[in-house]
């Protein structure tokens, strides 16, 4: 049996199976999930995060394969998490991102994992988060996450990476006006991929002229790259962008975005915690089932009965 | 809390591209509510034991219509134990001759399923035979 201390000092020396037994862990939040950030956290804060999202068919998996060998090229180690979504009804999921990554299997110097969403909103799963974090402390230089995301709710990625890039491509059916606000909101790097195809000019100029609608200054100036996943084309002039929104994080405004991030998750933790236990409590004392019925008889709304309970529980604490 | 989903890793060994099989067991496996990596065709033995690795997979199938699981198995199943993935339970499908299954068997794998076998009884053999985690 692996103790959590040899898997985290497997973690820390980069040791593929301790990583992949640790994702496991968090994934299932199984007990030990707690005991394993808790140790690995102080590690973290080195990789540079990198969520790449955009509708289905736009080639991500393709480009992030392209992506990979030029960070390997300049010796960099890079994770890949690659999200996909669950089957509502079924709970399984068919995960195929590796289909395009699978000669990179072999490089000891990329670690990829994918991650069904398990029914988490946002098109990210609840433990991407700590997943990241695993392969930060690891030694990761570059971790790359790929969802898959075209509206306004598949923007839970600003939770998890640094720089986001919105990858779209030309004649994908809904045309790019159907990139809805929120992901045009979070995106510092906008990218238009299958940039062999005719009509990849034009939706440069779609996308720009979306985002000349935008009267806010910006300090940063969003770029909108073209590059073809195929040949390789605009592939350098990408990483360098993405290098540059580092270094423009690291000056500018990371330390509120990364304290923006850093709250969100507290809040949620807390609220996690504060939920699960009052409800805990208030079903052992049957409160809960009591006023549950109260509901079926139409005798009280919800939000009040919730409202009725919690304001008796602290009443009581006090 | 979460439950523990069921993680099976769908390859093709070698260099047939005849993937429909595998996806429709994929699919299956899917449907059954398990979380299924599929990597594609023509994978090389380390490939998959890598993928096996860092996905961190409970079961793989094995899919292979070219006549070369004799060649290509056993180097699986090798670098399976080499890297320490002895708590991977392994099935095949795909054109396998009946006389080579014994022989198959005793490497490790632990099912073989000709064409024809329906999906029901693949996903239930899965279910049953499911490897405890130490």
């Amino acid at each position: 049996m692996t103790t959590v201390e040899e898997i985290v000092k497997g973690i820390l020396s980069g040791d593929s199976r301790s990583i992949a037994r640790a994702i496991t862990i968090i994934e299932n939040n199984m007990p030990e999930a707690k005991k394993i950030i808790a140790s690995i956290y102080p590690y973290t804060g080195k990789a540079h995060i990198i969520g790449l999202t955009g509708p289905g068919g736009s080639g991500k998996s393709t480009l992030i394969e392209k992506m990979v060998r030029e960070y390997r090229q300049k010796n960099k180690t890079v994770g890949v998490v690659a999200v996909d979504p669950t089957s509502p009804f079924t709970g399984g999921a068919f995960l195929g991102d590796r289909i395009r990554m699978q000669e990179l299997s072999t490089d000891g110097g990329v670690f990829i994992r994918s991650m069904a969403t398990r029914n988490y909103p946002g098109a990210i799963a609840k433990t991407t988060k700590d997943v990241v974090k695993i392969l930060d402390a690891a030694g990761k230089d570059i971790i790359l996450v790929e969802t898959v995301g075209a509206g306004q709710s598949e923007v839970e990625i600003i939770k998890v990476a640094q720089t986001i890039v919105v990858i779209h491509a030309p004649g994908l059916g809904d045309e790019i006006q159907a990139i809805k606000a929120g992901l045009m909101e979070i995106a510092d790097i906008f990218v238009v991929n299958k940039a062999d195809k005719e009509n990849a000019d034009k939706a440069v100029m779609d996308i720009q002229a979306m985002l000349q609608l935008d009267n806010k200054a910006h300090a940063w100036k969003l770029p909108i790259i073209k590059t073809s996943a195929l040949t390789g084309e605009g592939v350098s002039q990408f990483i360098e962008k993405i290098e540059e929104h580092k270094h423009f994080l690291e000056v500018e405004k990371e330390s509120k975005r990364s304290l923006t991030r850093a709250e969100a998750e507290l809040e949620e933790e807390i609220k996690e915690i504060v939920s699960n236990s009052i409800i805990e409590e208030l079903k052992s004392e049957g409160k809960f089932e009591e006023i549950l019925q109260k509901i079926m008889k139409r005798e009280i709304d919800p939000a009040s009965a919730a409202e009725k309970l919690v304001r008796e529980k602290f009443k009581k604490a006090k | 809390m979460m439950q523990r989903k069921i993680r099976v890793l769908i390859a093709k060994p070698g260099l047939d591209s005849h993937d429909r099989g595998a996806k429709v067991v994929a699919r299956a496996l899917r449907d059954a509510g398990m979380e299924v990596i599929y990597t594609g065709l023509r994978q090389t033995p380390e490939q998959i034991v890598e993928t096996a690795l860092q996905e961190d997979v409970d079961v793989i199938g094995l899919s292979i219509l070219s006549g070369a699981h004799k060649a290509l198995f056993p180097k699986i199943m090798e670098l399976l134990m080499q890297k320490g993935l002895t708590d991977v339970m392994v099935f095949a499908g795909g054109i396998i001759p009946k006389e080579d299954i014994p022989e198959l068997k005793k490497l490790g794998i632990k099912e073989i399923f000709g064409p024809g076998t329906p999906t029901e009884e693949i996903i239930q053999f899965v279910l049953d035979n499911i490897p405890k985690r130490s």
